[in-house]
């Protein structure tokens, strides 16, 4: 045994491990996410949402992927077969190979990578090819405009989306996930409250890069059927269902990891100085959480109407008492274990919180026309994005040249652009006053 | 023979052989993917050089940027009448020069290189961070050349707008 868990084979081994139950997981949680996407826009719209497929819908999204799986594949006669049958594959394995370098906790991360952010930025700029490939092999007008749409946009947002990851990139010095995180943790301060207007502005462009609304115009059902997906069926469909998703958490993880704080809990940094304190209550927090949400599952079990759904929901109760049991118990393990277990709680808890706006957006705005969109990217975002990344480069000069704390520049660079922001907004609205001649 | 010629060989053969493919498809979209795979597979050429910056620059820029506008503008184009039209032009001459001189340049390499087509790795176990040493170069000791060709990218930029901008 003593050479079977030697450190070098763990170092091979484990990261393995991880890589399956990523890919293993995934899919299942991008089904829960569409649930609770369905439940969300309900409650929102005061409905109920799905109900009948276990309790509270809680079965709906196995039964969407039964049925997805068993639909028929269609391929239409003119499709470039090739490139069809590669664009869905291409989408769903660069979503995918995205998390090799994402830290879920301080110890689950696949690999640690100098170049950790770069890479996940680059990896899933590739899906691109995916959605365009697919909406020109289905020789189709709406694919391809699907597509075309769909590059246009992203080529644009990327930019201003990058441009507000380098805000926070500067605090952090590292390109390296791990150490951005560390380096939030060294400072005593989630960089979100550094560069505010940095994380407004990723914020945005994540939700243009992942085609989700208001900015959904290469899939908008009203002009375009279902834009670059609309030759596609069954099987293939879920595949680009599922790297949109995949997709979702991925920008989700990259704001989580470089403004929110990544794995560390809030106030992270008081835990050593005042031992015993209030604060420390907060490590109890996620195993209470869970247990409150296991209490109310028992409680709604016996309320349900049919046996098998009385069994569901107790199972669910089963789970989520076993996960806060868990969490309890790694807060009288050692300090490592606690900070893998709860790091990766409260990691997923940032996720889920980010991709709630995700949802909260999609049901408040309206779907944005084209032209105002890039004219959103181009005007204003970009130059925000150049102002925001300036303004926080002088006040970390001024910190390091007359001392006063990053704190107090980085507020006054926010006012700073903030300020500029309001004249661009308002440079804009003159200049769209006058009727544009021929159209884009 | 170790894993890095292994890889090598690899990555190098599948660039090769997606580059002839790209110049040989008549359909110009196949062509493309196949660029695609060609410069995926120079990056990871980069990358078995321990070059993880460049490798990364190349993913980003190359494949995710320029390839993107590329695809963008062929899709714009109209392919049925590009398919009918003959593709390639017969320029025997000029391509057999510029084939010998690449021949002669492979034959130098390879006599002045090391006379292996497998050699020994001589890659030091710890190298300096990649990302800080470009930086470290491009803003310390090259920082006149560099500045001058972000102004030349520039000059193009506007240039570009405003060719545009008269025609619409």
């Amino acid at each position: 045994m003593g050479n079977w868990l030697s450190p070098s084979v763990m170092r091979l081994l484990l990261p393995l491990l991880y890589a399956v139950v990523i890919v293993a997981v995934l899919p299942l949680l991008a089904g829960y996410i569409v649930l609770l996407e369905r439940k969300v826009m309900a409650d929102m719209q005061a409905r109920l949402g799905p109900m009948r497929v276990g309790p509270h819908g809680l079965l709906q999204p196995i039964a969407d992927a039964l049925k997805l799986v068993l639909k028929e594949d269609i391929i239409p006669d003119n499709a470039d077969r090739l490139l069809f049958w590669l664009a869905p594959l291409v989408s769903v394995s660069m979503a995918l190979l995205a998390y090799a370098a994402l830290p879920i906790g301080p110890a689950f991360l696949i690999a640690d990578l100098n170049i950790g952010l770069l890479f996940i930025l680059a990896i899933s700029s590739l899906g691109i090819y995916g959605i365009v490939l697919g909406g020109w092999a289905s020789n189709s007008h709406y694919s391809l405009l699907g597509a075309l749409r769909s590059a246009a946009q992203l080529v644009s947002y990327e930019t201003a989306a990058g441009l507000g990851l380098i805000s926070a990139l500067l605090m952090a010095g590292s390109l390296s996930m791990k150490d951005i995180v560390t380096a939030q943790y060294d400072q005593g301060m989630w960089f979100i409250f550094y560069v505010p207007i940095g994380f407004f502005i990723y914020m945005v462009g994540s939700i243009a890069e992942t085609n989700r609304a208001p900015f959904d115009l290469p899939e908008a059902e009203s002009e375009l059927v279902a834009g670059y997906m609309t030759e596609y069926s069954g099987f293939r469909w879920s595949l680009y269902f599922l790297a949109e998703y995949a997709n979702m958490i991925i920008v989700a993880g990259i704001a989580t990891t470089l403004f929110l704080g990544g794995w560390l809990r809030p106030f992270a940094s008081y835990h050593d100085h005042m031992p015993g304190t209030s604060i420390e209550l907060l490590d109890a927090l996620p195993s209470l959480l869970v247990l409150g949400v296991a209490l109310y599952c028992f409680f709604l079990a016996p309320k349900q109407p049919v046996k098998i759904q009385k069994l569901v929901m107790a199972v669910v109760a089963g789970l989520c008492l076993a996960i806060a049991g868990v969490l309890a118990g790694a807060l009288f393990a050692s300090p490592a274990v606690l900070q893998g277990v709860h790091g990766a709680f409260w990691f997923m808890a940032k996720v889920f919180v980010y991709l709630y706006f995700f949802l909260w957006f999609r049901f408040t705005f309206p779907r944005y026309r084209f032209d105002q969109l890039m004219r959103l990217g181009w005007r204003f975002l970009i130059p925000l994005a150049l102002v925001n990344l300036i303004a926080t480069a002088s006040a970390m000069l001024m910190t390091r040249e007359w001392g006063p704390s990053l704190r107090l520049t980085t507020i006054l660079a926010t006012v700073v652009t903030l300020v500029i922001a309001m004249w661009l907004a308002k440079n804009d609205e003159v200049d769209s006053a006058v009727p544009v001649a021929d159209g884009e | 023979m170790g894993l890095n010629s292994i890889l090598f060989y690899f990555f190098a053969g599948l660039a090769v052989a997606s580059a002839i493919l790209m110049v040989t498809r008549r359909n110009i979209v196949h062509g493309a993917v196949y660029l695609i795979t060609t410069l995926l597979a120079t990056a990871g050429v980069f990358l078995l050089l321990q070059a993880e910056f460049l490798f990364v620059t190349q993913v980003i820029l190359y494949v995710g940027g320029i390839m993107v506008l590329f695809v963008f503008v062929i899709m714009l184009v109209n392919l049925d009448v590009s398919l009918l039209q003959y593709q390639f032009n017969r320029q025997r001459f000029v391509a057999g020069v510029l084939a010998l001189a690449l021949g002669a340049q492979v034959f130098l390499a390879l006599k002045t290189g090391q006379h292996s087509l497998f050699p020994q790795a001589r890659i030091p176990e710890v190298l300096p961070k990649n990302t800080e040493a470009v930086a470290d170069a491009l803003f310390g000791r090259f920082m006149l050349p560099f500045e001058i060709a972000s102004i030349l990218l520039l000059v193009a930029m506007i240039g570009a707008v405003v060719m545009a901008k008269r025609r619409v």
